[in-house]
């Protein structure tokens, strides 16, 4: 199968500080891939690198390559913006706008100058039901965003994602914000989603990267340790470090 | 319903469990019928049967590992995890003994039989039953049924010490049987452990059910 995204030989740095060193990977169509390791080893950066999140930082820079359906992302012909629409993003804490249910999953849209009252009501219906939320809001939709529980507002954020019709999804810590239940709701969601989506997620539970992902990739001090089956990371990994960090000998 | 493609991976594991129960079954029907009619072509299947037994043995094995690796299973799925652990051991070892009483067939071949078998097929039956009747308490997850199952092994014991009295007798009259008189005596031994290993399996399923872990007869 053919890599929906291929990063080649990929550093980046912060100012003169190199986050991320010689990255070389393949992520694949519809499937759910995992970034794991300790907090500062450049997990998140990478993800943001993958729908240029980073360019809003100052004084970083990308060497390398990353290419999305075999297409330089970094191109100068590339708009950043309508990449972003491609590659959709949810954040450790929920974000949802002040504004009503509706609005929050429509907003892209409109924003694109969509505002065909019947176009937009199926894409609220439709997105609210692929995260499991419509149930539980069919009836305050015209309500703000913000009375919903911190489960609910991250389906929201989800159901926000996908009102753009994205390819990939990234998502940085999605459950950290949240209870167990929820956070089994939305792991359950992301396992019903990959059928339609790529999605990529940093996590910092093992133990969520074990449950739902395909792939998983180990990252240390920048770099990429060990990527690989999942299955086969949390069963017999190849690199020490990687069995010495999953079974929580790490340092 | 949450986890919903966590539980359905458990209820594969039950079913595969299921699945390698019937094969087990049929060996153990196709081992006996093959050394009653003696039947050798019934004997050789045995062997590619119990090879998918065997098959299914390590696919049931990495399905659990992957659950216990990657789901941390707790309380009652991790007890259904590790008695199909179990069970499928126990499964497997009497996919073997059918293996050796087909062996039987092939060594006796042609040569007459010392004696009609009565009680070998009666055990083969009982035990045979046991299997049937365990798998059910596994999939009812029935205390009560587990039970009763293994009380059954006592009847197969019965019958596996008539077999033995009555190829004592027939070997003290004539010393020239005494090689298939063995042979038979064997196949009585292989039939009473697989209904042994009937009785761990209705163990596990009470430890499965009340967490409570206990030894029956």
């Amino acid at each position: 199968m053919e890599p929906k995204i291929k990063i080649r030989d990929m550093n980046f740095y912060y100012g003169d500080n190199k986050a991320l060193k010689d990255i070389n990977m393949n992520i694949y169509e519809k499937k759910i891939t995992a970034f794991i390791g300790p907090s500062g080893c450049g997990k998140s950066t990478f993800l943001r690198t993958l729908n240029r999140m980073n360019d809003f930082i100052e004084d970083t820079r990308v060497e390398g390559k990353i290419t999305l359906d075999d297409i330089d992302i970094y191109s100068k012909d590339i708009d950043p913006v309508e990449l972003r629409r491609k590659v959709g993003m949810v954040f450790q804490r929920p974000n949802p706008f002040p504004k009503t249910i509706y609005e929050n999953i429509v907003y892209g849209l409109r924003k694109n100058g969509v505002n065909d009252k019947q176009i937009l009501d199926e894409v609220v219906e439709d997105t609210l039901k692929s995260v499991a939320l419509y149930d539980e809001v069919k009836d305050k939709i015209h309500k703000s965003a913000l009375e919903l529980s911190g489960g609910q507002q991250q389906r929201l954020c989800i159901a926000r994602a996908i009102a753009m019709q994205p390819e990939v999804i990234l998502m940085d810590e999605p459950t950290s914000a949240l209870d167990p239940i929820s956070t089994m709701k939305i792991e359950e969601l992301l396992l019903d989603l990959k059928e339609n989506y790529t999605i990529i997620i940093v996590t910092h539970s093992m133990q969520q990267a074990a449950r739902i992902s395909d792939e998983t990739a180990f990252f240390l001090n920048g770099e990429v340790i060990e990527h690989g089956e999942t299955k086969v990371i949390f069963s017999n990994p190849r690199d020490k470090r990687t069995e010495d960090y999953i079974t929580g000998r790490f340092g | 319903m949450v986890r919903e493609h966590y539980s359905k991976k458990i209820e594969d594991v039950k079913h595969k469990v299921l699945r390698m129960g019937s094969l087990v079954e049929n060996v153990i029907e196709m081992s006996v019928k093959s050394l009653k009619d003696q039947d050798t072509e019934l004997a050789k299947r045995v062997f590619t049967e119990d090879d998918k037994i065997d098959d299914l043995e390590l696919e049931i094995e990495q399905d659990c590992m992957n659950l216990l690796a990657l789901q941390q299973p707790l309380a009652k799925d991790l007890r259904t995890i590790a008695t199909a652990l179990k069970i499928i051991t126990d499964l497997e070892r009497m996919g073997d003994h059918a293996v050796n009483i087909a062996k039987i067939t092939l060594d006796i071949g042609k040569e007459p039989l010392i004696k009609p078998l009565v009680d070998i097929p009666k055990m083969a039956d009982r035990a045979q039953e046991m299997v049937k009747l365990s798998l059910d308490a596994f999939v009812n997850e029935s205390v009560e049924e587990a039970e009763k199952i293994a009380k059954m092994d006592q009847e197969v014991d019965d019958l596996y010490d008539i077999v033995i009295e009555e190829v004592f007798k027939i070997l003290s009259e004539r010393k020239e049987f005494i090689k298939q008189g063995t042979k038979l005596l064997f196949v009585g031994r292989y039939l009473e452990r697989i209904a042994d290993h009937t009785t761990n399996i209705c163990e596990r399923i009470i430890y499965m059910v009340t967490g409570e872990l206990r030894e029956i007869n």
